[in-house]
C-alpha cells in the first residue's frame, strides 16, 4: 500500500497512527496529557513520536508528555487524580504484564470512581497497555489479558488491529470520557496501512474484514491478520469464511456477530489469549444463547508463553490452526445435520 | 493567649478572645462536630455487620456494613483542614468521616450516605467507606489502604500544570507506609516538586495489629526524608500544635517549596470497625490514651482561657446538628433499584451482554 487509494490518505505504521491521533487530540484539547516510562524519547515502541521521528515531547513539552519513574501504581493512580482535577490523561503501562502492578488503581480506583462516589466525578482516562506475544520475550512480556478487563464494570476495552483503527479508535477512546483500557499489539507496531486523517470510529462497532457465507471467524487484534490468512487458505478449498474484527471488546458488536452467526450457522471465535476464560467464551456463549449457530473457540493452551521458538509457538495460533478448526466445524455440522436434524 | 490582663481595659474586651483563642474555639467546634457524628454513627451501626465472630443483629442496624470510626483522631482532621480552602483537593482513607466534615461537607448529606439513602453524597452507592464531597474538594475516602496517595499526587500535578492556586492533601494511616504506593507517591511528588501535603495519621495500629511490630526503621518521617520530602512530627492529640505545624507546612507548599509530610501521633479510641471492641489492646495503653483525648485536652485549654461557655455552646450546637442529621437521614428515601445501573459508563449501554 505505497500509493494511497483515498484522497488525503496517509500510509503510516500502527505506532505512527496512534501517535498522530494523540498529537491531534493534544493539539485540540489542552487537558490531554500523557504519562509513562520513557515517553520523553518517544516511548519504547516509538508510539510517542511524530511521523518524522521526532518525540512528541519536543512539541508538547515535558509537562504534557511526562517521563515518569517506574511506578506503575502511581502512573495509573496519578492518572485518576489528574482526571478528577480536570485533565484527560493517557497513561502508558509499557506492556500489559506491567499493568498488573497497577491493578488496584485500574480496577478499584479508575473503574469504580464514578459509581462509588455517586457520579460526583469521572476518571476520564485512556490506559494504553500493549498485549500479545512479542517474539522471544517469554512469559512476563507476552500476555493477552483482555478478559481481565472486560470483566470489570466501568471499563471500556479496545483492541485495534490496523493503523487506521489505531488512529480512529484512539481518538474515540480519548473522546469517550470513560476509563478506557486500550490494548495495542506488540507485533503490530511496524505494520503499515492507510488512514484518512479526520476519520473517526465508534467504540463498540466491529468490522467485517472479508465477507463469507459458510462460516464466521470472530477475532481481534493481531489475530485479525492471522484469521484473514486462514480465510485465504479456506477459500482455496472452496470454503467461504467471513472474518469479523470486533475492534472493541467492551462494548462489543453483538448485532454484527449475531447477524453473521445466524447467516453462516457456524462461528469460530479465536484469540491469542489463553482459551480458558478468555473473552471468546463470552462471545461463544452469547451466540449460543441467541442463535442456532454452532460455535467453537480457539485460543492458546493454558501454559505460560515460553522463550524458545518451539515452546513459544505452542502458544501461537497460526492460520493452519484456524483453518483446521473451521473445517472441523463444517464437518461436524454436517454430521449433526444428517444425524439429528433431518 | 490571655495571660495577665491589664486591669484598666474595659470589661467588654474580656468577651472578645484573642486570635489564637478564637482559632482554638473554631478547632474545638470542628472536633466536637466530628465526635458527635462518630458517636451517633457508632450507635446506629450496631448489629449492622458480621465480623469478629459476631452475627449481624436480627433487628438490622440503620447504618450497615463496616464503619471505620475516627473517634480520638479529631485533632488531625481539624488542625490540618483549618488551613485548607474549598479549592484545595483532599484524598482520604477508609476512616474518613472526620476529614470530610473538616473539609466542609454537610453532615446531613453525609449521614444520609451512611444510611444508604438517595440524598447521600454518593446517592447511596458508596456508604461510609467511600464518603466524599467533590464540591468542597474532598475527593473521597477509599477502601484500599494507601490508594489515596497516588490520586493526590496526580491531582497536585494537574493543579500545577493548570497553574491553579491550590494544593492537594492526602491523609493516610501508619499502616499505609508499608504499601508500595506510599513510596511511589512520595518519590513522585519530590521528582515533580508538587504542591501536596502528606498527612500520616498515626494511630499506632494497622487494623488490629500494632504497627510498631510491623514496621522497620524510623517510620513515616524517615521514609519521607529518604526520598527528599521534608517531614515533621507532631503530637496529633494537641489540636493547636497540629494546626500550627500544618499552617507552616501548607504555607511552604503554597509558596512553591514542594511536598511536605506531617506525621501526627494520635490514637484510635475504638476498634477497627464500629462493632469491634478493640479488646485485643492493652487496657493500660487504652486508659492512658483516653486520658490524652484531644477533645478533653482542648476543652481544658478553653476553660483556662475563660471560654467554657463558648465551648459548651459548640458542644450543644454539634449535638443539635447531628441529631438533625440523624433525623433527616432516617426519613430520607432509599435509592430505587434502577439507580444501580446509573453512573457506570457512557460508552455502550449493555450491562448483561
Amino acid at each position: 500500500m505505497n500509493s494511497p487509494t483515498h484522497a488525503g490518505a496517509l500510509t503510516l505504521t500502527y505506532a505512527q497512527a496512534g501517535a498522530l491521533a494523540l498529537a491531534e487530540a493534544m493539539q485540540a484539547d489542552s487537558r490531554i496529557v500523557a504519562l509513562g516510562e520513557d515517553l520523553g524519547r518517544g516511548g519504547v515502541f516509538g508510539q510517542y513520536r511524530d511521523s518524522d521521528g521526532s518525540p512528541l515531547q519536543k512539541r508538547f513539552g515535558p509537562e504534557r508528555i511526562v517521563d515518569t519513574p517506574i511506578s506503575e501504581s502511581t502512573i495509573v493512580g496519578a492518572g485518576v487524580g489528574m482526571a478528577l482535577a480536570g485533565l484527560r490523561p493517557v497513561v502508558e503501562l509499557r506492556v500489559i504484564d506491567f499493568a498488573l502492578c497497577a491493578i488496584d488503581e485500574l480496577v478499584n480506583q479508575a473503574a469504580k470512581n464514578r459509581f462509588m462516589f455517586g457520579g460526583q466525578g469521572r476518571a476520564a482516562m485512556v490506559a494504553r497497555m500493549p498485549i500479545g506475544i512479542w517474539t522471544a520475550s517469554a512469559a512476563q512480556h507476552s500476555q493477552s489479558l483482555e478478559s481481565w478487563f472486560t470483566h470489570i464494570p466501568g471499563l471500556v476495552v479496545v483492541c485495534p488491529a490496523t493503523p487506521a483503527d489505531n488512529y480512529s479508535l484512539l481518538h474515540a477512546a480519548l473522546a469517550s470520557g470513560d476509563p478506557v483500557i486500550y490494548m495495542e499489539h506488540k507485533e503490530l507496531w511496524g505494520s503499515r496501512g492507510e488512514l484518512v486523517p479526520g476519520g473517526r470510529a465508534e467504540l463498540g462497532r466491529g468490522r467485517v474484514v472479508r465477507p463469507g457465507t459458510d462460516a464466521t471467524i470472530v477475532t481481534w487484534s493481531r489475530q485479525v491478520h492471522v484469521a484473514s490468512q486462514a480465510a485465504d487458505e479456506l477459500q482455496r478449498e472452496g470454503i467461504s469464511a467471513e472474518v469479523i474484527d470486533l475492534r472493541t471488546l467492551w462494548p462489543w458488536d453483538k448485532e454484527l456477530v449475531l447477524e453473521s452467526a445466524a447467516r453462516t450457522g457456524r462461528v469460530l471465535v479465536t484469540h491469542e489469549a489463553v482459551q480458558v476464560s478468555g473473552f471468546g467464551a463470552e462471545v461463544a456463549a452469547t451466540i449460543a444463547e441467541h442463535t442456532r449457530a454452532r460455535v467453537a473457540r480457539l485460543g492458546a493452551p493454558r501454559i505460560p508463553v515460553g522463550y524458545s521458538s518451539p515452546l513459544e509457538n505452542e502458544s501461537r495460533i497460526f492460520p493452519g490452526h484456524i483453518a483446521a478448526s473451521v473445517r472441523k466445524m463444517l464437518d461436524s455440522i454436517q454430521y449433526v445435520k444428517s444425524g439429528h436434524n433431518e | 493567649m490571655r495571660g495577665a490582663r491589664p486591669c484598666l481595659v474595659p470589661l467588654w474586651e474580656f468577651d472578645m478572645p484573642d486570635p489564637s483563642a478564637t482559632h482554638l474555639l473554631a478547632l474545638y467546634a470542628t472536633m466536637v462536630r466530628i465526635r458527635a457524628f462518630e458517636d451517633a454513627a457508632e450507635i446506629v451501626s450496631q448489629g449492622g455487620v458480621q465480623a469478629w465472630g459476631q452475627d449481624a443483629s436480627a433487628t438490622p442496624a440503620l447504618v450497615k456494613g463496616p464503619l471505620h470510626l475516627s473517634t480520638g483522631q479529631e485533632a488531625v482532621a481539624a488542625g490540618v483542614c483549618a488551613h485548607l480552602r474549598k479549592t484545595d483537593l483532599l484524598t482520604s482513607t477508609h476512616r474518613g468521616h472526620g476529614h470530610t466534615l473538616a473539609k466542609g461537607a454537610d453532615s446531613t448529606r453525609m449521614m444520609c450516605e451512611l444510611f444508604g439513602r438517595a440524598s447521600g453524597y454518593n446517592k447511596g452507592k458508596g456508604g461510609s467507606m467511600h464518603i466524599a464531597d467533590f464540591s468542597v474538594g474532598m475527593l473521597g475516602a477509599n477502601g484500599v489502604v494507601a490508594a489515596g496517595l497516588p490520586i493526590a499526587v496526580g491531582a497536585a500535578q494537574a493543579l500545577k500544570l493548570r497553574g491553579e492556586d491550590a494544593i492537594a492533601v492526602s491523609f493516610f494511616g501508619d499502616g499505609a507506609i508499608n504499601r508500595g504506593p506510599f513510596l511511589e507517591a512520595l518519590n513522585w511528588a519530590a521528582v515533580y516538586g508538587l504542591p501536596v501535603l502528606f498527612v500520616c495519621e498515626d494511630n499506632r495500629i494497622s487494623a488490629t495489629t500494632p504497627s510498631g511490630d510491623m514496621t522497620g526503621g524510623e517510620g513515616a518521617g524517615a521514609r519521607a526524608e529518604s526520598v527528599g520530602v521534608a517531614a515533621r512530627r507532631v503530637d496529633g492529640n494537641d489540636v493547636e500544635a497540629v494546626s500550627a505545624l500544618a499552617e507552616t507546612l501548607i504555607a511552604g507548599i503554597r509558596a512553591g517549596k514542594g511536598p511536605r509530610l506531617l506525621h501526627a501521633l494520635t490514637y484510635r479510641h475504638k476498634g477497627h470497625i464500629s462493632i469491634d471492641t478493640g479488646a485485643y489492646r492493652d487496657p493500660l495503653e487504652v486508659r492512658q490514651a483516653l486520658a490524652q483525648d484531644p477533645i478533653g485536652r482542648a476543652r481544658k485549654r478553653l476553660d483556662v482561657l475563660g471560654l467554657e461557655r463558648e465551648a459548651r455552646h459548640a458542644e450543644l450546637d454539634a449535638k443539635a446538628e447531628i441529631d438533625a442529621a440523624l433525623k433527616a437521614a432516617e426519613s430520607a428515601p432509599f435509592p430505587v433499584a434502577a439507580d444501580a445501573y446509573e453512573d457506570v459508563i457512557n460508552t455502550g449501554h449493555g450491562v448483561w451482554l
